[in-house]
């Protein structure tokens, strides 16, 4: 049987516990952040800095005009900023408003001969739509005007 | 000539809400004025609420009748939209959603002002004067920055329709209960407001028991909120046609945190209750849930975030909602701060006891926010410093979810099984080694029929077992005197069912989520008519496809046959939708729906002469929102119980 806690006692224990235990939870969640998360880079950004094959990362842009080849379920796609672009492969059931011209997010890593091998690829659904990223890219590359709103576009 | 009245309503509104927050104020300078404030305070709370329902009625008409020299209604309906998509249209953009929002506020002010005689004049004024505040605020951002009676002119004659995702039933429902959830915990807030604003003073001779007083509001913000989530989640699943049910999207974390903080508000005030002991930390809770409350409609609302529920990206009103989000809680913690010193101290209590128990399920609660909340914010203030733009994704979520689950779930069962001030737990030993011999055996039948997983996921699985079988051991305790008559089962108190059902609720939902994520299998092919797939040890052929109309929109419509087990000869048809007025297209994913699983059948875009077709099964994946189910029913038989004791 533990012996009976003064009152006093027991809102130290309750204290130091909580601490503790918030201690190791913020250990936790920043060791997981560490590990898992995954920075958005431009056609640009990796002109001027290529990256590591291997590293996880998202690459955005427009879907250039004339790049898409399928075979099957493989695509292949470049991604530009307008400035400079990039080569995308991907494996698999491609989003509704994919299409050429069309802002996307791709979510992968480069194999080491510079091809974006993509595990996922994110189209929205509103084919006004631009990623937020992918509208910043583009801006930062002053290749781009912005596009016209469809007719009678929302006020 | 309607949408005027509803604009000029809205305005009397306002002003009501403004009276029902200041003239109470007066009147309670004088402890004798409290009658005063009171009857004064209950009749603008009815009075607002009337008007902000006519004004809401009007906006309704306004949509049903697609007039379109409103600037709402033109950008998000059409005249070709069925009739429950036009009305569900008016909560399908800012303006509506917002006019709700303080509809709803309105609504939970006057419901409290129905009961607020039971309760100390005092106290019950505060409560009401806090929530004319909040609607003042509210009424005010909507009329200055998102006024939903704005004009068109000259009117077109055709909408631009509604984003075709959103035309969907569970969508229609989504808001409704996610924002009755979000604004009923500015019914804790108010409470907790009052109950700083009357500490130490003597109410009527009545003891000042504002969390027993609040418990009843926060189970009904509660058990809405989890609903919603529910239900935004399985509308998620089937209509976005990926296949998941949560994607750890900020807009979701925005809905997951007050889920989270409200869940450890509604134990600490059972503490606080009953005990008298942890009221600071309740009181503390019931100011953070309210603000996580706010500053999900503040992440959604402002375009901070991108998503499905960013209808505008305008930054006026994301500063105002931020301004109204921080002067409140601000307000109301520097209130805190002040007035903690006349709250009467906290009881002592020992660790091996429901109280202790209940604190570690706070500690956990608590801890879980704070992950979520860092990891939602991050990429934001990330962004914000231009370090980089970052996506923080499931993998973080499930890194420090993980192990902070599996405690949770053993630590869970104890509580409701514990006594109160001093716990022993020698007395339920056997019960308790019944349900983890059983826990351990059905985690190891797992092994043997799906064959080894890392060690996290088993101990996953074990703590969610155990859950399950805990969570009901104490209705067995209370049961088994009457072993012979089980039909004593009915005889029970509904309190009885609340602990069981909720803490069972979350062990099958955390179930779903194991099976769903750990024995999903999925096939994408390119394929052509005749040909064969097999998934799941079932067979299915593609047969073709075909275009049809629907109301609003074409379709090419996929029919797969199942060739083998007991839907054999039954088809699936999956569709993609094109939306003429919306000029955009949905994926509408074939379900069949199992006992022990869902087969899930996407169709995507042409591949060589092909079609591209995507299937999952999804095993066990309902549990997910059978638990949730279970946990918000849970919280009703928690409500019963005290509406009865009320009456």
């Amino acid at each position: 049987m533990m012996a009976k806690l003064t009152p006093k006692q027991t809102r130290l224990a309750a204290i130091v516990g909580g601490l503790a235990f918030l201690a190791v939870a913020a250990g936790l969640a920043l060791t997981a952040l560490e590990d898992n998360i995954v920075f958005f880079r431009s056609p640009s950004e990796l002109a001027a800095n290529p990256a590591i094959p291997g590293e996880a990362m998202r690459v955005g842009g427009l879907v250039s005009e004339g790049s898409v080849r399928r075979d099957g379920l493989r695509a292949k796609f470049d991604v530009t900023d307008l400035a400079h672009s990039i080569s995308v492969s991907y494996e698999g059931m491609l989003p509704d408003l994919f299409r050429e011209g069309q802002g996307v997010v791709a979510e992968g890593r480069f194999n080491g001969e510079g091809l974006f091998v993509a595990d996922t690829v994110l189209a929205k659904h509103d084919e006004t739509y631009m990623p937020p990223e992918v509208a910043e890219a583009l801006e930062k590359s002053g290749k781009y005007n912005q596009p016209h709103p469809r007719e009678g576009g929302k006020p | 000539m309607i949408a005027e009245l509803g604009h000029f309503v809205l305005v009397l509104a306002l002003v009501v809400a403004l009276a029902q927050a200041l003239v109470p104020l007066v009147f309670l300078r004088h402890e004798a004025g409290s009658e005063t404030a009171l009857s004064f305070a209950t009749r603008a709370a009815y009075l607002q609420a009337l008007l902000i329902a006519v004004s809401f009625a009007a906006l309704t008409y306004a949509f049903v009748r697609s007039d379109f020299s409103l600037m709402v209604v033109f950008a998000n309906s059409h005249a070709a939209k069925p009739m429950i998509y036009k009305i569900a249209g008016v909560w399908g953009n800012h303006e509506g959603s917002m006019l709700l929002w303080t509809l709803i506020l309105a609504a939970y002010g006057a419901a409290f002002a129905r009961t607020a005689k039971n309760l100390p004049a005092r106290f019950s004024s505060y409560v009401m004067l806090t929530q004319g505040l909040l609607g003042s605020a509210f009424l005010s951002f909507l009329l200055f920055t998102s006024n939903p009676f704005a004009r068109l002119l000259p009117a077109p004659f055709a909408g631009q329709g509604l984003t075709p995702i959103l035309q969907d039933p569970a969508l229609a429902a989504h808001p409704p209960l996610l924002y009755a959830g979000y604004v009923g915990f500015s019914m804790s807030f108010a409470f907790a407001i009052a109950a700083l604003a009357t500490a130490g003073e003597p109410q009527d001779g009545r003891d000042n028991n504002w969390a027993r007083w609040m418990r009843p509001w926060i189970l009904t913000a509660w058990i809405f909120l989890t609903l919603g989530i529910a239900l935004g989640s399985y509308w998620a699943y089937y209509e976005l046609g990926w296949g998941g049910f949560w994607f750890w999207d900020p807009v979701e974390n925005a809905s997951l945190m007050p889920w989270l903080a409200g869940t450890a508000l509604l134990h600490s005030a059972l503490v606080a209750e009953t005990r008298d002991t942890l009221k600071r930390w309740t009181l503390l809770l019931a100011i953070v849930t309210f603000a996580l409350s706010l500053s999900g409609t503040f992440l959604v609302r402002s375009g901070v975030l991108t998503s499905v529920h960013a209808f505008a990206n305008d930054p006026e009103r994301g500063i105002y909602i931020l301004a109204i989000l921080v002067g409140f809680t601000a307000g109301a913690l520097a209130l805190y701060a002040y007035r903690l010193p006349k709250l009467a101290p906290d009881g002592a209590f020992q660790p091996i006891s429901r109280e202790g128990l209940l604190l570690a399920n706070n500690i956990f609660l608590a801890t879980a926010t704070v992950t979520v909340f860092v990891g939602t914010i991050y990429p934001l203030v990330l962004d914000g410093l231009g370090m980089g733009k970052i996506s923080v994704g499931a993998p973080y979520f499930n890194a420090v979810f993980a192990p902070l689950a599996v405690p949770f779930a053993i630590l869970l069962p104890l509580g409701p099984l514990l006594t109160w001030r001093q716990g022993h737990l020698a007395p339920l030993r056997a019960y308790l080694a019944m349900g983890a011999v059983a826990a351990l055996l059905l985690t190891a039948i797992l092994v043997l029929l799906r064959g080894a997983a890392s060690i996290m996921v088993l101990a996953l699985f074990a703590a969610s077992f155990w859950l399950v079988l805990g969570a009901n051991l104490d209705l067995c305790r209370k049961l088994s005197p009457h072993r012979a008559k089980l039909w004593r089962f009915w005889t029970l108190p509904s309190s009885a069912f609340s602990a069981p059902l909720a803490h069972g609720g979350l062990g099958v939902l955390m179930l779903g989520i194991l099976a769903a994520t750990q024995w999903r299998e999925e096939i994408v092919v390119a394929a052509s008519p005749g040909q064969e797939i097999d998934i799941a040890s079932i067979t299915l052929r593609y047969d073709g496809l075909r275009e049809i109309d629907g109301p609003n929109y074409r379709a090419e419509q996929a029919r797969l046959t199942y060739m083998t087990g007991q839907h054999a000869g039954r088809y699936l048809f999956p569709e993609r939708r094109f939306y003429e007025a919306e000029r955009s297209q949905t994926t509408e994913a074939a379900i069949t729906t199992d006992l022990t699983g869902h087969l899930y059948a996407v169709v995507g875009e042409t591949a060589n002469d092909k079609r591209v077709l995507r299937i999952w099964y999804h095993p066990y994946v309902a549990f997910i929102w059978l638990g949730a189910v279970l946990m918000a029913a849970g919280g009703g038989f928690g409500l019963r119980t005290r509406l009865r004791r009320r009456a």
